[in-house]
């Protein structure tokens, strides 16, 4: 790996995971309230905001395998894949619980992504860049439908207020590793491919900021202990259960078509 | 939902959110026709529903929502006294004139 060319590829193979896995694991989750939202509109929206993030997965992860040049597909990545190879935040791994819960990690979610797609729409890399503009545009759509409902829940009932409030509190100790910067990153964000992770926070910290002022909710508080190392391939326990119900067609009936 | 707040539409009348009509226009310039309906708490929120219930899987050049309960309707039984004084007078229906030829939206 002395050959700075292979290394800055294998750094963008990595990265284009973690782009990918965050939108494919987060896609499936939402797709696991289709059939089970609390009105009939809103299941739709949830479904089709999984489909949006399967369908960015899908581009990113198609790319990650051009770029390693091992021949694997998009399919290859998402289905043969153990979990410790997936680069995902821990964040989109956990449980939709109630619907409180599943928007507020949504609305975390999209105002990360947000900024970060802003970013890359603007990459080095001109079809990263021609994806992400693709993405951003599906990104916008999301965040809207992530605060409007932060705002109804939070200015809503007692009990809405209440259980929005805790789903913050909960993920909080999730939303570090967002940010985090390392090699791989600083590699890429040297050649202008990619922003650092940190460069994000100030705005994520503004949405935030914004919304939950207009919703009466509270920042939850930055002193506690954070959860790290997704990047690295260290998940909760959720990914094992997660893949296994996605993975098991593909890998029980290899090749097939449906 | 019982203790559902009264969204900004109306008064809630039961547990539903109330009753929103969808208006899609699918070129810009031409009229915008009734789509169908859905529930939402808000016109903000009836607007994202409609985006996802109806724009999905269509070209869409805008969309209007309007409280289902502002609409006023005529009445079915009506309809003899309500109508029929305009289509019984031959004078008042356009076919004595010749449409030009190549024009298509008359």
């Amino acid at each position: 790996m002395t050959n700075p060319l292979l290394m800055k590829e294998s750094a963008l193979f990595d990265y284009l995971l973690r782009l990918g896995d965050d939108r494919l694991v987060l896609g499936h989750r939402l797709s696991e309230w289709c059939g089970h939202a609390p009105i009939l509109e809103e299941d739709i929206a949830l479904a089709n905001i999984a489909l949006d993030c399967v369908g960015h997965a899908s581009m990113l992860l198609k790319l990650a395998g051009q770029v390693e040049g091992r021949r694997r597909t998009e399919d290859d990545l998402a289905y043969f894949r153990e979990a410790i190879a997936f680069r995902n935040v821990k964040l989109v791994e956990q449980p939709n619980g109630d619907f409180a819960r599943t928007i507020a990690r949504q609305f975390l979610f999209d105002a990360y992504s947000l900024p970060l797609y802003e970013e890359l729409a603007s990459s080095s890399h001109p079809v990263l860049a021609a994806i992400s503009a693709k993405i951003l545009k599906e990104v916008r759509y999301h965040w809207r439908h992530s605060s409007e409902w932060v705002c109804r829940l939070g200015d809503g009932t007692q009990e809405s207020h209440a259980r929005m409030q805790s789903a913050l509190d909960e993920l909080w100790t999730f939303t570090a590793e967002l940010f985090e910067s390392d090699d791989i990153e600083s590699l890429l964000h040297k050649a202008g491919v990619v922003p650092l992770g940190s460069s994000l926070k100030p705005r994520w910290d503004e949405l935030l900021r914004r919304v939950l002022s207009t919703a009466t909710l509270t920042v939850p508080t930055a002193n506690q202990f954070m959860l790290g190392g997704s990047r690295q391939g260290r998940h909760s326990e959720h990914l094992g259960h997660i893949l296994s119900e996605m993975q098991i067609l593909a890998r029980s009936y290899p090749g097939a078509s449906w | 939902m019982a203790d559902q707040k009264t969204g900004r539409a109306g008064e809630v009348k039961d547990s539903e959110w109330p009753l929103w009509e969808v208006f899609v226009q699918e070129v810009g310039g031409e009229p915008h026709q009734h789509a169908g309906s859905l529930h939402a708490p808000d016109a903000e929120m009836a607007l994202q529903n409609a985006r996802d219930v109806y724009s999905r899987r269509g070209k869409v050049s805008s969309m209007w929502v309007v409280p289902s309960e502002k609409i006023t309707a005529s009445s079915p039984e009506e309809n003899g006294s309500f109508f029929d004084p305009s289509n019984d007078k031959v004078y008042r229906h356009p076919q004595f004139y010749k449409v030009p030829r190549g024009v298509k939206n008359l």
